[in-house]
């Protein structure tokens, strides 16, 4: 008999917290809550983004929920659906993946609960916005200022990022469009460096060994050319170099006079404005669908 | 001595140098398809950015010829590399710093070691788990951020020259000859061959089985901890992904160079030949201008062709 009540009065207990976290995840004290579900934080590109959107969110008072997959499209599946449960009202989502991202989406989906992707888009679902920077606009960009450098003539290099992925295809396609505008701008090698800072020197090398002559490099990410740049000075040669990202390594290698410029995606300001497109659509007010986040040159 | 002897030893002597023979061959079919190939300044530089994995391929040779594998040694790499990069930028003294990233490096490998023989587990899953746990304190450590701003003389480790060969070449050559000595002329060496040829059997001849079983991943994680403190010095920072994947091209490298991956058969020699065709290959579709869907077409085919020759020469052994 004592059993049985003690196990009564267990299972009383828990049934309360259930309850207490249930009311608790429900809870309405006007504050805005906002998921975020970040791809990784394995790259400072994915951390400033979080800076930022985390900050913009102080700054207006919403309660943010930040959660890395930490490139694992599995684990972020399942804490999408922890954020779920935990009543947020808007979900910000920078996905792993852009397939295996649907069934989390359309889990908020069903819960009512709009989703904003960032940077990197999803391939279904119902996605209320898509925040991310132009890509093959950067390219254009690294291009033209490429040209403007070596006098629209000369021969460049371009180390491309991991085959396959959108960034690598957008800003290579965007570099290429730029370059073919120049009739005496010849791109001499292409090969991939896989986003890799030690794959960008040892792929710079050997293409150092093989053409005698190059003006300018373009990585399609800081860390490439900041790889490049180390074999470019231990070759004891003079190439324009232009990167990609404007991460802070690069960015003060831009000051040092290393490397001559990095196309700069704002991860902060597309945190920002992801908290921003949240607010509005909790006000329901009309958002674009496809909100494309300024480049700029850090030259 | 017959004709048919002759022959047979001729084939044999082939299987026995067949990875240096595939080394050769690759040499010879890269200097006719690029002019800049056969180059001192070239192999130079092939030499040097073959160092690293030949570095951790050493290590690996050990475990496997016990019969393990060590999946860690990446993330080990990257967790070494990321500690030395910012004990140095925190202004503490040089030395102090290389034998603390060393230290951290090789008591991983101990604890692999440890879980592989004491605890009986399987070397596949320990490591597994090691390589995870290494590459979230390597996160944890470093913010997600690659850490820079070194001491002008650390460069040397990487970027130096000595008597105009690479720093990173003399310390793989020396770790080369050490590791060499060491498995052919030493107790240790041998009670390493014979854990992977039939370690039962040396367990009842009166050997301490699981003392070798550690020893050999603890080097496999100080070698992977050199090459981490060398990739940071090559680079001039310590990035929090570096070594995603060296695992796969140091197991590579031992097998391209005839250790067997059952244990007991092969040597560091091969290895370090293994290395090289993995490194010449990588050099090779570069100076080719190979686009980038090939390149790993062709990877992945060179390993696939050489690992079938070797089954093949083995059961005609």
């Amino acid at each position: 008999m004592f059993k049985k009540l003690v196990t009564l009065g267990l299972v009383l207990l828990m049934a309360m917290g259930l309850f207490g976290c249930a009311k608790d995840g429900a809870k309405d004290d006007g504050k805005l809550k906002i998921g975020f579900a970040v791809s990784t934080q394995n790259n400072p590109f994915f951390v400033d983004m979080k800076n930022g959107l985390e900050a913009k969110a102080e700054e207006l008072g919403f309660e943010v929920l930040t959660v890395d997959a930490q490139d694992d499209a599995a684990k972020q599946l399942s804490s999408i659906e922890d954020l779920i449960m935990k009543g947020i009202d808007v979900l910000v989502v920078n996905p792993v993946d852009g397939d295996a991202v649907v069934t989390a989406i359309e889990s908020a989906n069903n819960s009512n609960i709009p989703v904003i992707t960032v940077d990197r888009g999803a391939n279904g679902g119902e996605v209320t916005a898509h925040i991310a920077s132009d890509n093959v606009a950067g390219g254009v960009m690294a291009a033209d200022f490429i040209a403007e450098k070596i006098n629209k003539a000369g021969k460049v290099v371009e180390l491309e990022g991991i085959a396959g992925t959108s960034a690598a295809r957008d800003r290579g396609k965007g570099f290429n469009q730029g370059i073919d505008k120049y009739d005496s701008i010849e791109v001499v090698a292409s090969q991939p460096a896989d986003f890799n800072r030690a794959k960008g020197m040892t792929v710079m090398e050997n293409i150092l060994q093989s053409q005698r002559e190059i003006d300018a490099v373009f990585a399609h990410n800081d860390s490439m050319a900041l790889g490049a740049m180390e074999a470019i000075e231990g070759a004891g040669r003079d190439i324009i170099i232009v990167g990609f990202d404007a991460i802070d390594d690069a960015v003060q290698a831009v000051k040092d006079g290393k490397i001559a410029a990095t196309v700069a995606q704002q991860p902060s300001l597309i945190g920002e404005i992801a908290v921003e497109t949240a607010q509005k659509i909790a006000n329901e007010e009309v958002v674009e669908e496809f909100i494309k986040v300024p480049l700029k040159l850090v030259k | 001595m017959t004709a048919k002897s002759k022959e047979s030893q001729i084939i044999k002597l082939a299987a026995k140098f067949k990875s240096a023979i595939g080394l050769i061959g690759l040499i010879i079919v890269m200097s006719f398809l690029s002019e800049y190939f056969l180059t001192v300044h070239n192999l130079m530089n092939i030499t040097r950015q073959v160092s690293i994995n030949a570095v951790l391929a050493i290590g690996m040779t050990f475990v496997i010829l016990t019969g393990g594998i060590d999946l860690s040694v990446g993330s080990v790499l990257a967790l070494s590399s990321v500690i030395t990069a910012g004990l140095m930028s925190s202004g503490m003294n040089i030395a102090l710093v290389l034998i603390i990233g060393i230290g951290v490096g090789t008591l991983l490998g101990l604890l692999n070691g440890l879980l592989v023989a004491k605890g009986r587990m399987q070397s596949f899953i320990v490591t597994l788990g090691m390589m995870t746990i290494a590459r979230g304190l390597t996160l944890i450590y470093s913010d997600g951020r690659p850490i820079s701003g070194f001491d002008k003389s650390f460069r040397f480790l990487g970027a130096g020259h000595v008597l105009g060969i690479p720093v990173p070449v003399i310390i793989m050559f020396a770790l080369l000859a050490v590791s060499y000595v060491i498995l052919k002329k030493t107790p240790f060496g041998r009670y390493v061959y014979a854990i992977g040829g039939n370690e039962k059997a040396t367990e009842l001849s009166g050997i301490n089985t699981d003392k070798i079983k550690i020893g050999v991943y603890a080097i496999s994680g100080f070698l992977a901890s050199i090459s981490g403190i060398i990739l940071a010095s090559r680079l001039n920072s310590a990035q929090p992904i570096a070594g995603t994947g060296y695992e796969l091209d140091a197991i590579a490298a031992v097998v391209l160079g005839g250790t067997s991956l059952a244990g007991g058969q092969g040597g560091i020699v091969g290895t370090i030949i293994g290395a090289l065709i993995i490194g010449i290959l990588n050099n090779g579709l570069n100076l080719l201008n190979v686009s980038s869907f090939y390149q790993l077409v062709a990877k992945g085919a060179v390993i696939l062709i050489a690992i079938f020759l070797d089954t093949r020469s083995q059961k005609r052994d």
